[in-house]
Formats: structure tokens, C-alpha cells, sequence
């Protein structure tokens, strides 16, 4: 069943492509010519060293960041992304690091905030009902929707900024490090999302630091360094490959006693 | 509560929001009195500490002055109220962003000069000498806006410099003669100072916030019961409308048994009713609070960050202009002295003693009116024991200290409670 989905998605268009997309920041350049592909149902996780530009190439997608040139393409056709609501309205939800939420509104008002039902009498009924059915999908452990954000947890908050994310019915989500302000059963149910978010047939990138859990979800792993691409791999793909990739050394203590350890044991 | 916990063939019908077993609910009238001395304790004051406020000043000028509380007095101390109050309702859109219009006075005086000129000197109808006193409040609201967003100039420092420039040109307008007077027999200065609703009419007002309450609560708990979602029961409801109702009745009772409730009044509530359901009702007001909260947040939300500060300062400088012309109406003319000297920082200390933060993405509507009953309230009590305005500021100086006080207080708690 997943093979000819795949089979499928391989051979259509891919939904997202990047071509030679950079990024300066004054003089710093913090993308070079980076390629990037996403199908449709696919997991493609972004990883890389701290500075390697992977939060820059999900602002450049969220639309927070203007490309300093390359193209980018949305089913196929060019696009640009000047503004974040340009992001949102091609199918484009990010969850960002920093979570972007108001602390001073209620988890209602975060989860539905630029996308409220009924401008001009706000349906608050059908928000909060929207809301917790968004929300027990994740099992999340929310005393009050009603409560401001501010009184939430790292971990809660985390998940009403992904349970934000999936309000819009997007067609790709983007989450920058999901996982690392979660405890391990709410970790497993986020990966147990992205698992299901692929199902429905959605394209997923996302970033994280956590090796295990970038092999238990992705189907692809692009590794970028320096702001650049450097290589990907498949999810079967040693710890010794990725980790070389992502430090650009394959001779480093790392590696060394990856193969100490493999020689004691051979 | 209605029964709607129970579990039918084994399968947990628990409302969408109580589901969570794990999770500690309040249910019953105490658990709910709790719950609200502990968000009070932690910081999240809301009007509070003006209601507190209201009544400790309240009590103290009666028992000073009897006289205080008469019906006679209190519908002069509404008249005063509502022009300040229309400016203050215009600072609280732009403290909710955490910005500042430190002009509103000079806004509100530039535009009882060009009402007066165009309509007594240049003989323009009323309407449209009112019209173009608001125009030219809206065009300053969009300067101040651009300036902030387009050039990220601070708003206390383009305000400030508007602050000199409007009274310069307020000066210029009125020129040598300094002051216009409005003609007495016209209805613009009845309305400000004579025009009081009728009995009929103002019990009439007095009731419909308890039916349109009952009303939308009726129908929200239909709709909560009807989605799946725990509903606080209709005996709560029904609690606080016959409160509310009760309330507005015995007030409007008791001024009616002097003149009753201004005009002016009554159109300055209109004001902040609208300015409330904007606020708390439309994708428009929670943008405000986003914006006023995390700007960035808001951006990335889709939120177009600069029309809601566009918003807010046109906002502001207009109900600024609408105030000067009430208070223009109010004292029969258009001078060199309107909007001067107290106007201005009256207007924002009222609003941040009704508690609007001055940090921005907290605050209400409802504070312009708490916030301007208790400035006039200072200023009448003083008055009656014969007390010189060189009291009045210190006194009025000191209570908005305290309204500073409490609000940084407040945030420091949120802050220490995890609620910042």
C-alpha cells in the first residue's frame, strides 16, 4: 500500500521544489544554492549542525524571510513567498522554534489566531469545539483552553503551536525541532502525528536534532552544512554516514569510536 | 450541571472540554469563587483593583461631603465625564499595541478650533464642520501610524512632536480673538450641556444589557450542549443578569431623581459597548490583542500587523477629535485653553487606571469608562470641599502612580505564577 503510494508520489511532481535558493544576510550567507524536494506523503527531515541554515530555509518557506535569489516551486509552478499569509494560502503551516504564540490569549484564540471563524461575531462555540478535537488528536493535557498560553507548559505549548499548524488543512507542515521541549510519551504521539499527517497524503519537513527520531519518521534525510547542501540519505543510512555529513568530517572522535566500538565487537 | 458526564454503553460521553480525566475541572459555584481569587492573587488583576478603587474614593468623599452622592451631583459628574472619556476610550486602542498617542489633548483641542471656525466664523452646517474636525483626526492617526511602520519611529516621540505641532496650529486657527463662542440656542451646546434622556427612554437602555446577555448566554449554552461542550448552566446566567439588570435600574432610578442620564453620556457608553464588542467579538479586536501581545507571533499568523497600527492610531486621534468637540459643546466654546493643561494625561491615566496595561495585550473597552469615573470622581469630590486644582493634579498624580503601580505589580506576579 505505502509502496505504490510512493511509487505514485514519485512520479507526479513533487509538490515542493527548491532550485539554487540562497540567502545573505549583509555579508554572511546563510544558504548557498540549496536544492530541496518534497512529495506528497513524504517525511523529509532537515538535518545539520547549529548554523548549517536550516531555520533559515523554513523562514525562507514560512514566508518570514525573503530568498536573496533562486526559485522555488509549488506544484510546479514558480512562486514567491513574500509574507507569511502567502505561505499559509499555497498550503505552507510551519511550527516555528519559538512557537509564536501570544501569551497573553487563550489557547483558542493561539490555535485560531489570523484564521477566526466569523469575522464579525467570532463563532466561539465552534473554535473551542475545533479546538479540542484538534487537540485530543495530539492527547494533549490542557486543563483550560480558555486559559491564557502564558500558563502553560513548555511541552503544552508546543503542542497548541502544532495543533495551529494543522488547523489550516495545509498541504505541507514544516516543524522546526517539534520534539525538543517534549517528554518522551508526548514525543511519541508527535511522531505518531507526522506518521498520520503522511498518511493523508501531506508533504512533512522537519528538523531535529534527535537521530532516532529522524530515522523512525523520515523517508528521506537532507543533510546541510555550512549553508549548503551536503548529501541525502536514506533512513537506513549509518549513524557514521549522517553524523559525517552533518560535521563534514568522516575522521572526528566521533566516528573514530564508532569504529572502536565496531572492531571490539567484530 | 446537567447530567452530561454519565457514560452510555460503556462509552465516555464527557463534553469534548472535561474528557480529560487526568485534569483537575471545577465544577461547582465554590470551585469557581476559587478559581478567581487564585487568577486575582496571581496577578491577573483585570478591573479589580479600580472597582476596589471606585468605592474607597467614593466612600471617602461622601463621608467628607454628603453632598457627593446626591443624585444632583453625580449627573454633573456623568456630563463631565464623557468627553474625557471619549479620548480615554481612543488610548486604550493604542495602549493595547503597548503604543502611546501623548497628542490626544492637543487632537481633541485643534479639532473644537476647526469645528468652531468653520462652523460659527466660516458658516459651514454643523454636520460638516463636525465631519472635517474627524477627517483631520483621521489624517493624523495615519501619519502617526506611517511613522511608526514605515520609518519605526517610536510613538512617544512622533506623538510628542504632534503634541507641539497640533497646538501650534490650534493657536494659528483661533488666531488673535482666542476663543469662539457657540451660539447658546443651538442644539450642539444643549446636547452638551442640557440634553438628558427621557425616563422612559433611559430605563428602557437600562434594560437591554441584561436581555441581550441572557439572550447570546441562552444561546451560546444551546450551542455548547449542542457541539459537545461543558455549558456553566443557565442558573449562573441567569444569576448575572438579574445582577447587571438590578444594577443599571437602581442607577438610573436614582439620577432620575435629579435631571436623570445625560445625552452626552449615553453616547459616550454607545462608544465603549461597540469599542467592547469590537474588541472581544471580531477577528479585528483579536488581532489587536495578538499584536499588542507578540507582534511577531501576530505577523506570522497572517496577521497584517501595519493595518492593525493604522487602526489604533486612527482610532485614537478620532475619538480624540469626536472628544474635542463634546467638550467644545460641553463649555459653549471653541478656545486657546481646549485640550490643554489636564486633558491630556486625564485621558491616558484614566485609561490605565481602568486597567489597561500600559505593556501592551492587556486591557478593555470598559477601563476608558471605570478609569474616567474615577478621575472625575477626584476632581468633583475636590471641587466640593473647595479644594484648588493645584490639589486636584496631586491627588489625581498620585492615583495614577498607584494604577502604575499596580499594573507592574501585577505583571511581576503573572511573571512569578508562570503567567507572564
Amino acid at each position: 500500500m505505502t509502496e505504490v503510494n510512493q511509487m505514485t508520489a514519485r512520479t507526479a511532481l513533487p509538490l515542493l521544489e527548491l532550485r539554487k535558493v540562497s540567502k545573505h544576510f549583509g555579508a554572511v550567507s546563510a544558504l548557498t544554492d540549496i536544492d530541496l524536494e518534497v512529495n506528497a506523503g513524504e517525511v523529509v527531515a532537515l538535518v545539520g549542525d547549529n548554523g548549517a541554515g536550516k531555520s533559515t530555509l523554513i523562514k525562507i518557506l514560512a514566508g518570514a524571510h525573503a530568498p536573496s535569489s533562486g526559485e522555488i516551486f509549488f506544484n510546479g509552478e514558480s512562486v514567491s513567498i513574500d509574507n507569511p499569509s502567502d505561505a499559509i494560502s499555497l498550503g505552507i503551516a510551519t511550527v516555528f522554534q519559538d512557537l509564536a504564540l501570544c501569551e497573553n490569549l487563550d489557547v483558542v484564540a493561539n490555535i485560531f489566531m489570523g484564521h477566526e471563524l466569523n469575522k464579525w461575531h467570532l463563532d466561539e462555540t465552534a473554535m473551542e469545539a475545533r479546538s479540542w478535537v484538534l487537540l485530543n488528536e495530539l492527547a494533549a493535557r490542557i486543563p483550560s483552553v480558555r486559559e491564557p498560553v502564558a500558563s502553560l507548559s513548555g511541552g503544552q505549548r508546543q503542542t497548541v503551536a502544532i495543533a495551529r499548524s494543522l488547523l489550516t488543512e495545509p498541504k505541507i507542515i514544516m516543524l522546526d525541532e517539534p520534539t525538543a521541549a517534549l517528554g518522551v510519551a508526548q514525543t511519541a504521539e508527535v511522531l505518531n502525528l507526522v506518521d498520520r499527517v503522511k498518511q493523508k497524503g501531506l508533504g512533512v519537513i522537519i528538523i531535529s536534532h534527535n537521530m532516532e527520531d529522524v530515522r523512525a519518521i523520515a523517508d528521506r534525510i537532507v543533510v546541510l552544512r555550512l549553508g549548503k547542501n551536503n548529501g541525502v540519505f536514506a533512513p537506513s543510512a549509518s549513524n557514521e554516514e549522517l553524523v559525517g555529513a552533518i560535521t563534514g568530517a568522516t575522521d572526528n572522535s566521533v566516528s573514530r569510536r564508532a569504529q572502536r566500538i565496531a572492531e571490539q565487537i567484530g | 450541571m446537567k447530567e452530561n458526564n454519565m457514560n452510555v454503553g460503556g462509552v465516555s460521553t464527557a463534553p469534548l472540554d472535561k474528557a480529560d480525566s487526568r485534569v483537575k475541572h471545577s465544577v461547582s459555584l465554590r470551585d469557581q469563587v476559587l478559581e478567581f481569587l487564585n487568577r486575582i492573587k496571581s496577578g491577573d488583576l483585570g478591573s479589580f483593583p479600580v472597582i476596589v478603587g471606585l468605592v474607597l474614593i467614593w466612600g471617602v468623599f461622601t463621608f467628607l461631603n454628603p453632598v457627593f452622592v446626591s443624585p444632583n451631583n453625580l449627573v454633573n459628574l456623568l456630563f463631565d465625564s464623557a468627553t474625557v472619556g471619549l479620548i480615554a476610550l481612543g488610548v486604550v486602542f493604542v495602549l493595547l499595541l503597548g503604543e502611546i498617542d501623548l497628542s490626544i489633548g492637543s487632537m481633541s483641542g485643534v479639532s473644537s478650533a476647526i469645528f468652531g471656525v468653520m462652523w460659527v466664523k466660516s458658516g459651514f452646517s454643523v454636520p460638516v464642520s463636525i465631519a472635517a474636525s474627524i477627517f483631520f483626526g483621521l489624517c493624523i492617526g495615519l501619519i502617526y501610524s506611517n511613522l511608526r511602520t514605515r520609518l519605526g519611529m517610536p510613538s512617544f516621540v512622533s506623538t510628542l512632536a504632534g503634541l507641539l505641532a497640533l497646538l501650534g496650529f490650534q493657536l494659528f486657527l483661533l488666531g488673535s480673538t482666542g476663543s469662539i463662542n457657540l451660539p447658546y440656542g443651538s442644539e450642539i451646546v444643549a446636547f452638551g450641556q442640557l440634553a438628558i434622556m427621557a425616563p422612559e427612554v433611559s430605563y428602557t437602555l437600562a434594560v437591554l444589557p441584561g436581555a441581550y446577555i441572557f439572550w447570546m448566554g441562552l444561546r451560546t449554552h444551546r450551542k455548547r450542549l449542542a457541539t459537545n461542550l461543558s455549558s456553566n448552566g443557565l442558573g449562573n446566567l441567569v444569576i448575572k443578569v438579574v445582577a447587571i439588570t438590578v444594577l443599571l435600574l437602581a442607577c438610573v432610578y436614582y439620577l432620575n431623581l435629579s435631571r436623570g442620564v445625560p445625552w452626552m453620556f449615553g453616547v459616550f457608553v454607545a462608544f465603549v459597548v461597540a469599542a467592547d464588542y469590537a474588541l472581544t467579538k471580531t477577528k479585528w479586536g483579536r488581532a489587536m490583542f495578538a499584536v499588542g501581545g507578540n507582534a511577531e507571533a501576530a505577523r506570522r499568523a497572517g496577521i497584517n500587523v501595519k493595518q492593525i497600527y493604522m487602526s489604533a492610531f486612527v482610532l485614537c486621534s478620532t475619538l480624540a477629535a469626536l472628544g474635542g468637540i463634546l467638550a467644545a459643546s460641553r463649555l459653549a466654546s471653541a478656545s486657546q485653553q481646549a485640550g490643554t493643561g489636564d486633558v491630556n494625561l486625564n485621558a491616558i491615566a484614566a485609561a490605565v487606571i481602568g486597567g489597561t496595561s500600559l505593556f501592551g495585550g492587556r486591557g478593555s473597552a470598559w477601563s476608558a469608562l471605570l478609569g474616567v469615573i474615577v478621575i472625575q470622581s477626584i476632581s468633583n469630590g475636590l471641587t466640593l470641599l473647595n479644594m484648588s486644582s493645584a490639589h486636584r493634579y496631586m491627588i489625581t498624580g498620585a492615583v495614577l502612580a498607584i494604577a502604575v503601580i499596580i499594573d507592574s505589580l501585577a505583571r511581576k506576579s503573572r511573571a512569578s505564577h508562570g503567567k507572564a
